[in-house]
């Protein structure tokens, strides 16, 4: 179990892990707030500024899995898996434009959840059901991706087992942020992602120097992989392919469209102080998409530095173990680690509060009082993320990322009632659920293949198109020809001066 | 000119015909990743020129 364990790597892998774990007990008392509110332990009190909050959504949005997966994907095909860079560039207009409307109201208002925006815009609380559920659905699977990036540096510090025992580590460090995620709420997962940035950032500077330092420079590393690609054919290479072009396009933009209506990311975005602070973070936050970018270069100096693994997962560890020292390895691998728990965190807690929020008030108990909200809300994100823990100990792992997969096109589908609905109120709750409707049927079938579950198709032979994308754009002309024939009669509890800022009515 | 200059960005960023070549090469780079990763601070320059401009107003 332990006896190919990297001792030195390990040492400093727990000992960071030990930091982490003390402030996020610890964050229970910074900017203290009364944590019996759903407002304050679900949104922080909303009194991040533009620094705390720049660190929060950064932590938030690019998760650990995401810097073992970018970097897979480029290993595995080259040029097609860096879509996450045009991704990561257009969210950011979209961020700057829509989302302080989206923060002013739910101010405003004290709303703290899309599905209470969604309620209160178009008064239907089945819309608000199905907005709430699909966050929920899609949220979870993100969640045990999580565990994954986790697993695969503890598997690369040189710990195995058989059967239960593998996973001892990886249940041992969820626990610990269960518990402390109970109790501090987002801010836990905001003082720690201090931590989790500056050790990311820290990990790629000293990669994209050191690495091809030792490799002969970028134009070697750039060489060799061209090498890997022409011997592997295929759709693979450091140019796309023409047939990739459409695919990596609409992929881009349909996961661009999912990102910030995930619950997580407007928990992140509607703990910010102000709408200025949104704003700002819209300039700043590309940030992580540079470093996002030169994480998915990992992948090709993997080849660079003959890394060969069956599992491209695996190319990031095991390139940090050739590299680097082992206590620099260990230092790399805690920050993938303690990348894992701030979103982990902040999942659990975005669809805590959406469950609370949208299907338990409205549906099973409409007389609750906000500390019944907390109450409920702190015990939903244990039982959230113990089903991913679940998940992730007894399915195999394909199917977390198959569900992920899903769940980006399912996300989509709420776009246009959260998103639409910051500007008019011209479309109607009812015509919207069915296009959400329409859009959560044909999306998932699209993406059903006998052999295996697929990202995009083939709308015509020279198109092929993101599945989320297409499905949205049919959820938007069923939502808009229904509009046209169900006027909607169902009252509209905003005013426009509520998307513009100022200040609030109810705290 | 506030939505003109966020545009632009996107635009650029999704044109990917434009940039997906090999040449010209910059430090060893193939243009396809140096272009997309230079994007990045540019966009930010972008949406920072849409707030100053907002702000006057």
């Amino acid at each position: 179990m332990i006896e190919h364990l990297n001792w030195v790597a390990t040492y400093v892998f727990v000992a960071f892990f030990a930091l982490v774990t003390i402030m996020g007990f610890v964050a229970a008392r910074w900017r203290a707030g009364d944590l019996d509110q759903l407002h304050e332990w679900g949104l922080g009190g909303r009194r991040f500024g533009a620094w705390i909050s720049w660190f929060l959504i950064g932590g938030d949005l690019y998760t650990a899995y995401t810097v073992i997966a970018v970097p897979a994907l480029v290993y595995a095909v080259g040029a097609y898996g860096f879509f996450a860079v045009p991704y990561t560039i257009i969210i950011y207009p979209l961020l700057f434009v829509a989302f302080p409307r989206l923060w002013s109201v739910t101010h405003r208002r004290g709303y703290l959840t899309a599905g209470d925006f969604v309620l209160g815009r178009y008064g239907n609380k089945w819309l608000e059901l199905a907005i709430a559920l699909t966050g929920i659905l899609a949220t979870m699977p993100y969640i045990a991706l999580q565990l994954v990036g986790i697993e695969k540096v503890i598997q690369a510090l040189g710990f195995s087992g058989e059967g239960l025992a593998s996973h001892l580590p990886l249940t041992i460090a969820f626990v610990i942020l269960a518990l402390y995620t109970y109790k501090s709420g987002l801010r836990a997962p905001a003082m720690i992602a201090f931590v989790k940035d500056i050790m990311i950032y820290v990990f790629v500077i000293a990669a994209i120097i050191i690495i091809p330092a030792k490799l002969g420079g970028y134009g070697a590393i750039f060489d060799a992989a061209a090498d890997a690609f022409a011997k592997k054919g295929g759709a693979t290479g450091l140019t796309l392919k023409p047939g990739q072009i459409m695919p990596y396009i609409t992929l881009a933009i349909g996961s661009a469209m999912a990102l910030f209506i995930y619950p997580h990311a407007l928990t992140g975005i509607l703990s910010a102080s102000s709408s200025d602070a949104i704003k700002r973070n819209a300039i700043a936050l590309p940030a992580y998409s540079l470093v996002l970018g030169l994480i998915g270069l990992l992948g090709l100096m993997g080849h660079a530095a003959g890394i060969v693994v069956s599992n491209p997962q695996d190319v990031v560890p095991q390139l940090f173990l050739k590299m680097f020292p082992d206590w620099f390895a260990g230092f790399s691998f805690a920050a993938i680690a303690i990348g894992a728990l701030v979103p982990a965190a902040v999942m659990s807690i975005g669809a805590a509060n959406t469950f609370t929020r949208n299907v338990w008030k409205p549906f099973v108990h409409p007389a609750m009082t906000g500390g019944e909200e907390a109450v409920l809300a702190k015990l939903m994100s244990l039982i959230v993320k113990l089903g991913a823990l679940l998940v992730i100990l007894f399915v195999p792992t394909k199917f977390a990322i198959d569900f992920q997969l899903l769940g980006g096109v399912w996300m989509i589908q709420c776009f246009p009632a959260i998103i639409f609905g910051l500007y008019t109120r011209w479309f109607s709750g009812w015509a919207l659920l069915a296009g959400w409707a329409v859009g959560m049927v044909v999306g998932t079938y699209l993406a059903w293949t006998p052999g295996a579950w697929v990202p995009v198709h083939a709308v015509f032979d020279w198109f092929v198109a993101y599945n989320g994308l297409i499905a949205v754009t049919l959820n938007v002309a069923i939502s808009a020809l229904l509009s046209l024939a169900l006027r909607s009669e169902a009252p509209d509890a905003t005013v426009p001066d509520d998307y513009l800022g100022g200040r609030a009515i109810q705290a | 000119m506030k939505y003109l200059l966020l545009l632009v960005p996107c635009v650029v960023a999704l044109a990917t015909p434009l940039y997906n070549t090999v040449e010209p090469q910059l430090f060893g780079f193939p243009f396809f990743f140096w272009f997309q990763l230079l994007l990045v601070p540019l966009s930010a320059l972008f949406i920072w020129a849409a707030y100053l401009g907002e702000r006057r107003q």
